[in-house]
């Protein structure tokens, strides 16, 4: 076994989830295919999307693929890293609304 | 940014024998990826033959102003190889004895030819349709004397195709070099002044596009979009066309690829994206290009591997059309640079 949990060249073998099933890996590898087709939204706009959501569920496979998606596109590093900040705030925001919950709680227990 | 050659610095890749040496070992020999010939034996494809000669692409010497990062030539102010008055002569002969359609001139910087001048002339007297010259803008710029060379090529009805690596200045002077954005963005002004890109004229502005660093060139009908729309907003620019072309791992961009520890993953990337479609197209199957010493080569990047073409006639001056359309074209594994995604030509995307 690798000493190290992720490696880089594991993304070049994604493909192979579908060994060990078939039939799901064919849906799935569908399934993600389609949402990346241009639709209402441009292949530029989701891979956008696509960089600041592996941000957030901080996937690095997810931002190896995406940085040089946008690259490709001629996506400017300026535009990713705003992509990148839209990502964050609306996870910082997720830890920080639940202030609410937090004060509501204090609040009911205090007297 | 280096500024200089390969060649200048004494780099070990600026010998060809190295580049090849590298191509062929390493991820190649222990099997992890598939060499050229395997992968189209592999596909059940058919090797490349040459079709029918159309574009005579002539590289005038390796002289050039600019010492861009990923220049495949290697070119520079300190390359001093140029095409000699005989050898045009040649070219002329040949040209006035064949059907050849395109002439498409490079270097370098082809404007740089003492001879530039004249040889288009002389150009324009033949049969030929197009004559080509790939002009790096900033030459337009670089001298007084280069300062009307937009109404030369207006005159003899020049087709000019450009690089331009991003329509924004940042991306454009790492790949090229301090300043090149902003000289680029005047000589396109100038041409377009002298009627070149703009609607009403049948004057041929064509740029030219291509990733700076390792990675593939996206969709070239989407970033030729993006590049009108910014240079026409931000600078009033207009041209006709954008090609995307991939860099291939050869010359200075091989030597970046090594240098940045990118060359593994480059050529993954390329076979990944082999498209046997874009094999058919691929530029060596109708183009042939001639060197500053008048040897014949399959393809510009195979001058500077210096793999001639695989005939016993391999130079311009004993031209031997028959023994030409029956070569074997010389390929190895830089040819995957071609066969990427959409694929990749002089006249950009083929597949
Ligand atoms: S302008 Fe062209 S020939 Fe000159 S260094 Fe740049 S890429 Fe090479
Ligand atoms: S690199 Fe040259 S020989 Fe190889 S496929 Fe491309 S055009 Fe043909």
């Amino acid at each position: 076994m690798k000493k190290n949990y992720y490696q880089p060249e594991d993304l070049k073998k994604f493909g192979s989830i579908s060994e060990w099933n078939e039939d799901l890996g064919a849906k799935f590898f569908d399934y993600y295919n389609s949402v990346f087709e241009k639709g209402s939204l441009t292949k530029r706009e989701k891979s956008l999307i696509a960089l600041a959501v592996s941000h957030v569920v901080q996937c690095p496979y997810c931002i190896d693929a995406y940085t040089k998606d946008c690259l490709q596109r001629g996506i400017v590093k300026e535009d990713m890293m705003e992509a990148v900040h839209v990502g964050a705030a609306i996870k910082a925001g997720a830890a920080l609304v639940h202030g609410v919950q937090m004060m509501n709680r204090h609040d009911q227990l205090s007297m | 940014m280096k500024t200089k050659s390969l060649k200048a610095q004494n780099n070990s890749l600026s010998k060809t024998e190295k580049q090849l040496e590298i191509l062929a070992n390493g991820i190649f020999k222990d099997g992890s990826l598939p060499t050229f010939k395997k992968k189209i034996a592999s596909n059940n494809l058919p090797p490349i033959r040459p079709k029918k000669l159309e574009i005579l692409q002539l590289n005038v010497g390796y002289m050039c102003n600019q010492v861009c990062a990923h220049c495949h030539v290697d070119a520079g102010p300190d390359r001093k190889e140029i095409m000699t008055y005989k050898t045009m002569e040649q070219i002329l002969k040949v040209i006035k004895n064949t059907k050849i359609r395109t002439i498409d001139l490079t270097g370098g910087a082809p404007e740089m030819h003492p001879e530039f001048r004249w040889f288009v002339e002389e150009l324009r007297k033949t049969d030929v349709e197009e004559i080509i010259v790939r002009s790096n803008l900033t030459i337009l710029l670089a001298n007084k004397k280069y300062n009307d060379l937009p109404a030369f090529f207006a005159k003899h009805k020049v087709h000019v195709i450009s690089s331009l690596p991003f329509y924004k200045r940042e991306k454009t002077d790492r790949q090229r070099g301090n300043g090149v954005f902003e000289s680029s963005i005047k000589a396109l002004q100038m041409l377009n002044k002298v009627g070149y890109g703009v609607l009403e004229s049948d004057l041929q502005l064509d740029l030219v596009y291509n990733p700076s660093g390792a990675f593939l060139p996206g969709n070239q009908a989407a970033l030729e979009t993006d590049f009108k729309k910014a240079l026409f907003e931000d600078f009033g620019v207009k041209f006709n066309q954008l090609f995307t072309i991939t860099n291939l791992p050869i010359s200075r961009f091989l030597d970046y690829l090594i240098a940045s520890e990118n060359y593994e993953e480059y050529m993954h990337t390329l076979v990944d994206a082999f498209n046997p479609s874009a094999l058919e197209n691929v530029m060596c199957t109708n183009t042939l290009s001639v060197s500053w010493e008048g040897f014949l080569f399959d393809c510009d990047f195979n001058q500077m591997l210096n793999l001639k073409v695989d005939i016993p006639s391999r130079h311009i001056s004993e031209f031997n059309q028959d023994e030409l359309k029956n070569r074997f074209i010389i390929l190895s594994q830089h040819c995957y640079g071609c066969t990427a995604g959409a694929g990749s030509s002089c006249q950009g995307s083929i597949a």
